[in-house]
């Protein structure tokens, strides 16, 4: 920088808008902070119109079954289109009896493959696990069914079999594990769990990732080891993203439809023998909605709506358990 | 400058002394210690040797190695990728990097408290709890908890609300914590990175004290930035420094003095030292 004639510099210094006028403001300048205001405020708000929009007009069409059958629709489990009648208890039975199946299956793969992908492996094998598992969240839905019912069912009924057969006696075992048939609430839950697997995996590594290293050498400190340094360090401090995780896994698998469709067994019942078939609200709609016309269309769209109620519920419901304990436990 | 150390610092005289002090034990024998990160030296050539029940500081400018020299006595390094070290650390004669050594229970003898205070997200009492209770110690952890938090002058500040988030506390309060969940597992030492650089002076105030009170029952080993408080508080000190390598531009730290604090800061006997104690940095 040229440095100035030396009177300017003995010169009193004069800054423009001295007095303080300048900090009134014209407000000129501002316009891009109040455009992007703007813009976030009415995407925010689509996001909110849309849902409203849907759960209006899906109630809407649906309404004829809410007045006909009132709460009986949630409380019954007969289901006979032909003579009008409509309760859909055994399929809600079904969508949440496949997805926490699926849960129990997939949550500790999923934070396994997490831990060892963040914590375990070594580093050269990291990016290729990373990658094998986002490959396997692309795969379509459909080709996940297709495999379900054509490999999986068939291959698994020998098992089932077997596994009834030598825990038939078992006080709680044996009425669990009871029934022979390849398409069943398990094999559902069994595909479910494949299919939620990337995702919870993918974004409780991502959580896992964020831990501060500060906790993990406070751990390591002490003279933990490895094992007690995730429990204690790591598990804590993700705990509300991982449940996350686990929400938008399970959201997924309450809302999966052609492949659980496939391997469910299509049969409308309420039973605790896992290996029999059972149906849920997204496969029957997708199995019958061709053919269904007034009131049973009704039915089907008013399914959709008690599926909707059931995901929020689950979801606000495991949210407020997590920030209430994350709040608690970070203090302030 | 503050000279106002004690003065049973055992000197390097004959043993034939008068008053017969004995000299304290040794904890740690460092032998011509270098730290590498992959092929680049990071610290050469560090040999000296910890006293029992003494604080000893390291001191020296940004780069120095201090910290990773620290960061040797419990093998945290070992968590860095490709961090190694040539040369011995005898603890009590045991080499720390002896192949047959579990790192494991190196830090559980030899605690740490760091740079940035980093309490657990838990309870009060479940952060000083941790280590009882990876240690195995389920008895009386109420009193091992109470002990610990008196220890570290924390006590009446947290009786009442042991059971809340110890995030709730102030940056001084996290601190103190950090060295009372280190020393509720009675370790022997207790190495701490410039547990100060994060708190005000009073809160500074507060962690010098602590260390003087727990003197007697730990030897203390703390990295500071701060060449007053390493005048205030310690017994021996370490002058660290820097000097560039010629042919590939970096930075390799060395050690250049070990002294009593008195010395090094009244008749230091290498001339950087001097220059780095009396401002003067070259």
């Amino acid at each position: 920088m040229a440095s100035p004639p030396v009177d300017e510099l003995t010169a009193p210094r004069v800054v423009p808008g001295g007095d303080g006028s300048a900090l009134l403001g014209s407000g000129s300048s501002r316009r891009g902070d109040s455009l992007f205001r703007w813009v976030a405020l009415l995407a925010g708000l689509v996001v909110l119109a849309v849902l409203a929009l849907i759960a209006w007009s899906t109630t809407k069409e649906a309404w004829p079954v809410f007045r006909e059958e009132g709460l009986s629709f949630v409380t019954s489990d007969t289901w006979i289109p032909a003579e009008g009648k409509y309760g859909a208890l055994a399929f809600i039975y079904g969508t949440i009896l496949s997805s926490l199946i699926a849960l129990v299956l997939a949550v500790p793969v999923s934070l396994g493959i997490a831990l060892y992908a963040n914590e375990a492996a070594p580093r050269r094998l990291r990016k290729p696990v990373v990658y094998v598992m986002d490959l396997l969240a692309a795969i379509p839905s459909v080709v996940y069914g297709l495999w379900g019912v054509l490999v999986l069912a068939p291959a698994i009924q020998p098992v089932y079999r077997s596994i009834s057969d030598a825990v038939g006696d078992v006080p709680v075992l044996g009425w669990l594990f009871n029934g022979t048939s390849g398409r069943s609430f398990m094999t559902a839950g069994i595909i479910l769990a494949v299919m939620i697997t990337p995702i919870i995996t993918s974004l409780s590594r991502e959580v896992i990732a964020t831990v501060p290293p500060a906790q993990r050498e406070a751990a390591y400190g002490m003279g933990a080891t490895r094992w007690e340094m995730i429990r204690s360090a790591v598990l804590p401090w993700s705990r509300g993203g991982i449940v996350g995780a686990v929400m938008l896994g399970l959201g997924r698998a309450m809302g999966e439809t052609i492949a659980v469709a496939l391997v469910i067994g299509s049969q409308a019942q309420i039973t605790a023998h896992l290996f029999e078939p059972g149906d849920s609200m997204a496969a029957v709609i997708v199995n019958q909605f061709g053919e269904a016309a007034g009131t049973h269309r009704a039915a089907l769209i008013g399914l959709g709506v008690v599926l909707f109620v059931v995901t929020i519920v689950v979801n606000v419901s495991a949210r407020s358990i997590v920030g209430r304990f994350d709040r608690r436990m970070r203090g302030a | 400058m503050s000279t106002d150390t004690t003065a049973t610092v055992p000197t390097e005289a004959p043993a034939a002394e008068a008053p017969p002090a004995p000299p304290a034990k040794v904890v740690f024998d460092v032998q011509d210690l270098d730290v590498y990160y992959g092929a680049f030296r990071a610290v050469r050539d560090v040999s000296l040797q910890v006293h029992q029940h003494e604080i000893t500081a390291f001191i020296g400018p940004s780069g120095c190695g201090k910290s990773t020299v620290l960061r040797c006595f419990d093998r945290m390094n070992d968590l860095i990728e490709g961090a190694r070290v040539e040369g011995r650390i005898l603890y009590h004669g045991v080499d720390l990097y002896d192949p047959r050594v579990d790192p494991v229970e190196v830090r559980k003898r030899i605690g740490m408290v760091f740079q940035k205070p980093n309490p657990f997200p838990k309870s009060i009492y479940d952060n000083i709890a941790f280590g009882p209770r990876l240690a195995g110690m389920k008895d009386d952890l109420d009193d091992r908890v109470e002990k610990a938090l008196r220890q570290a002058a924390l006590w009446d500040e947290v009786k009442d609300r042991l059971k809340k988030s110890a995030m709730g506390l102030s940056g001084g309060q996290q601190q103190r914590l950090c060295i009372a969940r280190a020393i509720a597992v009675q370790p022997e030492v207790v190495l701490m990175d410039e547990p100060c650089s994060a708190l005000d002076p009073i809160a500074t105030a507060r962690i010098e004290d602590l260390m003087q009170e727990i003197k007697s029952e730990y030897t203390i080993l703390i990295v500071t930035h701060n060449m007053q408080q390493a005048a205030r508080v310690s017994d021996r000190t370490a002058f660290f420094t820097t000097e560039v390598n010629p042919e590939s531009d970096t930075r390799t730290g060395l050690l250049v003095e070990y002294d009593s604090t008195d010395k090094i800061f009244s008749a230091p006997s290498d001339e950087r030292t001097e220059n780095y104690v009396t401002g003067r940095f070259g």
